[in-house]
């Protein structure tokens, strides 16, 4: 059985109580977009500022649970500041990180314990020190219903790269 | 303050519930989560069931299950007899006056809303009439509504809460003119708010609409007697009465419901189908196509019997108590750290308490409670319109069954504490 110290660690409350990057940036020029958890009305927005091919800036606003606002915390100091072709590497990571148990959802109400953790130690593929704090975020995929806290600020970011994207289309 | 109904007089003769023992009528109370003992805070979302609704289901498909009505042979006659048993059992338990004929079987309250919405709706409804509905609602009996607007031109006028938690009644009959219907909860499921029905009733009747009354939480809560109410229609689901999922109910006035064309077609809804059309059934088979829920009906009719037994008015004035005591519980512990919504009198609500607490996110609250063993709900409990009037994009709530006890709320009580340490 997860315990709560898998959940909330010591950095995933840190980014809670103090979020970093909090605000909205200009738009325009920035790009805005909102996100929603239709299943307990968690809404953020995420604005973002991409320039030469760098995500120069990107600011989170909304309200949340501990666990949606320390991941758009986190989310926000991982990013800030790198080349996109970075950028999409860590959002990529991270989704994979969390999507681990997601296969497994549905069925498992008989008996939870098959399931088994032992996919969450040894994730395949994912280079958990890459993620530097964004580890943290790791206990998540334990608690099933949790996971769509998590990843909301990653699917508005995703969205608001492909609106920065769009409308120039550069190449 | 607002009553559902006149308070009937027999209230204070009966016997007060010991929570207690009741509570071991329900298998599942003996659990226990993460090694603490299960302390269940969310009948409002969906009851525990007694072994009496668990074995009445067990024996029915033990010994007498086959399909009903078309049967010759003896167990089919019999499973007709305890299916139509159970339909009666209901009707007695909501005072209709002819339970054979008035109470449809459904799915849950949510399709009892939509067969009114589709049947009386699409008979009576045309480009620019006027259904009211209020800010407190179940999305059940709000989107149904939009659906048939929408396609119909239909107008859709609201109700507004105060920051008590009770209705705007101020322009009720501004509100009502012209309008065909009132589509209203009986308790809401958010701010245990109790609405005057019979007040509202009269005032939809005097403007010539009908009221269509959303009882889902009420009927498991409170005496019900549907004429009293003064309702045309009234919902609800076995899951929140102690009764199995998969079973609901809408009792409609026989009057109104001979008048209704059918809701779903298919088999049981029709008494002749001939190459060139189909003929209905009568009330109340009409509403009820294909082969119906029957164990869970049976079911259902275990568990009004069983809240029979305990007995409504006890179970009303348990409520009550364990809400003041609730009340005062938190006003002690918490102060001004945490906020009920809702009317502050117990007496005019039901218990079921959605209340936001310092900063801490309702997952996170539920999350921590989980922790102790301690179930409440945390979210927007289908009921955004309200959300957004209440400014919080979410509550955790939790409610009250007769089965719960002050412990359960000190229990309670202990945990949100211990949340409100972890997250400071
Ligand atoms: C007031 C109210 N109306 C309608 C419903 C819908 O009930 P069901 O989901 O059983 O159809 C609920 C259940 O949450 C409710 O509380």
């Amino acid at each position: 059985m997860p315990g709560l110290e898998d959940l909330y660690r010591e950095i995933i409350l840190d980014h809670y109580r103090s979020p970093r990057n909090r605000g909205e940036l200009e738009s325009p020029p920035a790009v805005r977009v909102e996100g929603f958890n239709p299943l307990c009305g968690d809404e953020i927005v995420v604005t973002l500022d991409v320039d030469d091919g760098i995500l120069q800036d990107i600011k989170i606003g909304g309200t949340g649970c501990s666990i949606s606002q320390s991941s758009a915390s986190l989310m926000s100091a991982a990013v800030k500041g790198r080349p996109l072709a970075e950028v999409y590497e860590v959002i990529s990571t991270f989704k994979r990180m969390m999507s681990i148990h997601e296969a497994s959802l549905p069925g498992e109400g008989s008996d939870p314990g098959a399931t088994g953790d032992e996919g969450v130690d040894e994730p395949e593929a994912i280079d958990v020190a890459a993620l530097g704090e964004l580890a943290a975020l790791q206990g998540v995929v334990k608690f099933p219903v949790r996971i769509k806290c998590a990843t909301l600020s990653w699917n508005t970011l995703t969205q608001g790269l492909d609106e920065a994207a769009s409308p120039a289309s550069s190449t | 303050m607002a009553q559902l109904t006149p308070a009937g007089e027999a209230g204070a003769a009966s016997q007060p519930i010991d929570a207690a023992a009741l509570a071991k009528d329900f298998p599942l109370l003996s659990r226990e989560i993460h090694g603490r003992p299960i302390t269940f805070l969310d009948s409002a979302a969906s009851s525990q069931r007694p072994t009496a609704v668990l074995d009445a289901m067990r024996n029915y498909d033990e010994t007498t299950h086959a399909n009903v009505h078309r049967g010759v042979y003896t167990i089919a006659e019999e499973a007709t007899r305890r299916f139509e048993g159970a339909r009666a059992a209901v009707g007695r338990f909501i005072g209709a006056p002819v339970p054979s004929r008035e109470v449809v079987f459904t799915k849950n309250a949510t399709e009892a809303l939509n067969l009114v919405v589709h049947s009386w709706g699409r008979a009576n409804l045309g480009p620019g009439d006027a259904v009211v509905l209020t800010e407190m609602e179940h999305h059940a009996n709000i989107v149904p509504w939009q659906m048939l607007a929408a396609e119909r031109g239909i107008e859709l006028r609201w109700l507004d809460v105060d920051d008590e938690g009770q209705l705007v009644l101020d322009n009720l009959d501004q509100i009502l003119d012209g309008a065909k219907a009132l589509s209203v909860t009986c308790m809401s499921n958010v701010l245990g708010t109790l609405n005057p029905i019979p007040q509202l009733a009269e005032a939809a009747h005097a403007a010539g609409a009908i009221l269509i009354a959303d009882a889902c939480q009420s009927v498991p809560h409170l005496p019900t007697d549907v004429t009293a109410l003064g309702a045309d229609f009234v919902a609800f689901s076995g899951h929140k009465m102690c009764g199995p999922t998969g079973i609901g109910v809408l009792w409609g006035r026989e009057s109104l419901l001979e008048t209704l064309p059918p809701f779903l077609g298919g088999g049981e809804m029709i008494l002749d189908v001939r190459r060139d059309g189909f003929t209905p059934n009568d009330i109340p088979w009409r509403f009820e196509a294909g082969t119906p829920p029957i164990t869970e009906a049976i079911g259902l009719g275990a568990a009004v019997t069983y809240l029979e037994g305990v007995g409504m008015e006890a179970i009303r004035a348990h409520d009550i108590a364990l809400t003041r005591y609730a009340l005062a519980a938190f006003a002690q512990r918490f102060g001004s750290a945490l906020t009920v919504f809702g009317p502050s009198d117990p007496e005019a609500r039901g218990g079921v308490l959605s209340f936001a607490f310092g900063d801490v996110h309702p997952h996170d609250i539920s999350q921590i409670l989980d922790e102790y063993g301690v179930c409440v709900r945390a979210g927007h409990h289908c009921a955004k319109p309200l959300m957004r009037r209440l400014g919080v994009p979410a509550t955790a709530r939790a409610s009250f069954a007769l089965y719960n006890d002050e412990d359960d709320v000190d229990t309670l009580v202990d945990a949100l504490e211990a949340a409100g340490r972890f997250f400071a």
